[in-house]
């Protein structure tokens, strides 16, 4: 599998990194270079193994329905570029 | 076939749509973090670090929201799915702090399922389940604040989520109104989500495509967003689907779109086209090893589940003797149900269903009352009800007492007796009244028995009148019978 140069554009639209212009080349030829790895793992024949989800074999542990945090908004608000009125404000999104 | 077709230029075509809606797990933190999900705090008093996305933060999941999950999975007559696995769905935008939202993709806790929806014609239908998966709310945006910038208010972020998909089993907008009823008074019942549309605790997307009447295919769909109402959503529907017959018969092509609802005009208005936008390069949540439910622990949420409204109807009407109208009306809504039940307890069920839906509703409307705030307790409607089954009173008093009831709170036995409303069953004091009733209409009388027997109703009236109401109607009747020859 490869990519071209149109879909390292999309993937850099999706992270939303800018890449530049001629960034892109470069870019794409790494990519491939990591398919290929890919490409060749896949060479193992691994039709009778589950997929691997979580290297952690523990199950999940849960926690009790109560409330322990929260009343911190000033902690919360702490880095906020923008804030007004305890909200933070950010430029207008428009749907 | 209870579809609906749409009668075009070219021929007939029908709708196909499914819905995904998203239910707010009742719960008192969140699912990930111990803030508190309550509605209406102060702004971004709720948000732990976790919910606020700061890095090194680790999500630790909130038993009673898988509880919850598995609790409606049973009551969508779901499969519980043992093993179930959280994915990070990757997106930014300014509601979503963490950049992903922890949610279930290959794997969700709940499989496929049903639910029983009835239509008007009497008819009923299974709408399928896809699936039911569990996920965090995003944070709550305010735009119209600020004309230059948007307010991000945290508190709603990571609130459980139940997100439940169903098959694209709908054919018409009444079948879609039906199903969202019934879903929210399955939640209701089993206290996993309050089920308030305009409150933003269920919320409903809807896919809607159409294709000719009768054909299997599957055309482009467009995904309308929001529609925050039963109504709306059907109104979404309806245009939706009547707008993409007309963009076909004019020669036009349907592409997957996201569409908004417009609840001023009841129309639906294009967004975007749907290429690249669901491109949310999932992959499984390394915070999270995967969800294992033991036997246990399932079992014991399949123990505790309570009568659920179809089979709560189902119920009415066999040992009751409701209609299926009626107690499908009346199991819409637990506490309905239960004050009924409660009322109905020892007197005749079908008459207190028929109190219950004519005059008590009517006062609760009218008083703008809520079933809490009756002032007619279940009990005390009961005992009206047998007070007339037991000819204590009769059903034009009976009226009257209710209207007292409803004034005053007091108890029906109480009304009638401090106020002499007893019927009066004595023949001798009927006959009384009678007699005087005719002494004094002889020219009614001799028209009567020149054969203009419709005055009988006219008489039956003068007697009742004359007593007061109390008169035992049957009795007045079979009398007068007897006197006017």
């Amino acid at each position: 599998m490869t990519v071209d140069t149109q879909t390292v554009k999309r993937v850099a639209a999706l992270a939303k990194l800018k890449i530049d212009e001629d960034k892109v080349a470069a870019t794409e030829a790494e990519f491939n270079k990591i398919l290929q790895w890919v490409d060749q793992l896949k060479e193992v024949d691994t039709s009778n193994v589950e997929a691997l989800v979580s290297v952690n074999e523990n199950f999940l542990e849960m926690r009790r329905d109560e409330v322990t945090e929260g009343n911190q908004a000033d902690a919360v608000l702490a880095n906020a570029p923008q804030k007004e009125y305890g909200y933070f404000a950010v430029p207008k999104v428009i749907e | 076939m209870s579809g609906m077709i749409i009668k075009g230029k070219t021929g007939d075509w029908e709708i196909v749509c499914g819905l995904e809606i998203h239910c707010q797990i009742i719960s008192k933190s969140k699912i990930f973090s111990g803030a508190s999900t309550h509605y209406g705090s102060d702004v971004n008093q709720n948000v732990s670090f976790v919910d606020a996305g700061m890095p090194g933060m680790l999500p630790v999941l909130n038993e009673e929201c898988v509880r919850q999950a598995v609790k409606t999975g049973l009551g969508l007559n779901a499969k519980i799915n043992k093993y179930s696995v959280f994915s990070r769905k990757n997106y930014f935008y300014a509601d979503l702090p963490q950049g992903y939202q922890i949610t279930q993709f290959e794997h969700p806790i709940v499989g496929e399922g049903f639910v029983k929806i009835e239509l008007e014609d009497g008819t009923s239908k299974n709408i399928g389940i896809e699936r039911l998966h569990i996920e965090q709310d995003a944070a709550k945006s305010i735009h119209d604040i600020s004309p230059t910038k948007t307010f991000i208010d945290l508190n709603r972020s990571g609130v459980g989520l139940m997100e439940i998909v169903t098959k694209p089993d709908f054919r018409a907008p009444e079948e879609v109104g039906a199903f969202l009823r019934k879903l929210r008074s399955i939640v209701r019942y089993l206290g996993t989500c309050d089920g308030n549309m305009d409150e933003g605790s269920m919320r409903c997307d809807a896919s809607i495509s159409v294709r000719p009447a009768g054909s299997s295919e599957l055309r482009e769909r467009a995904e309308v967003k929001n529609v925050n109402s039963v109504k709306f959503a059907m109104q979404a529907v309806e245009f939706e689907a009547k707008r993409q017959v007309e963009l076909y018969e004019n020669g036009g092509e349907m592409r997957q779109q996201t569409c908004q609802f417009d609840q001023t005009t009841g129309q639906t208005k294009f967004l975007r086209f749907k290429e690249f936008s669901d491109d949310y390069r999932y992959f499984p949540e390394p915070d999270l090893p995967p969800l294992v439910l033991s036997d246990e622990f399932v079992e014991e949420i399949k123990r505790g589940m309570i009568e659920l409204p179809d089979a709560k109807k189902e119920r009415f009407v066999k040992e009751l003797g409701l209609t299926p109208y009626d107690a499908s009306v009346i199991c819409e809504n637990k506490e309905m149900a239960e004050f009924f039940e409660k009322a109905a307890k020892g007197h005749e069920a079908k008459k207190v269903a028929n109190w219950l839906m004519g005059d008590f509703f009517a006062m609760l409307n009218e008083k703008h009352l809520s079933l809490e705030e009756s002032p007619i307790s279940a009990e005390n409607l009961g005992n009206l009800v047998e007070l007339v089954s037991k000819n204590v009173i009769n059903g034009k008093t009976a009226k009257d007492v209710f209207a007292m009831m409803a004034e005053t709170g007091e108890a029906p036995e109480k009304i009638v007796e401090e106020r002499g409303l007893k019927q009066v069953t004595d023949s001798g004091a009927i006959e009384k009244v009678i007699d005087e009733v005719i002494a004094a209409n002889a020219d009614n009388v001799a028209a009567y028995r020149n054969g203009k027997t419709a005055l009988m109703g006219w008489f039956v009236g003068q007697v009742m009148k004359a007593s007061g109401g109390k008169a035992n109607p049957g009795m007045v009747n079979q009398l007068l019978k007897q006197k006017l020859g």
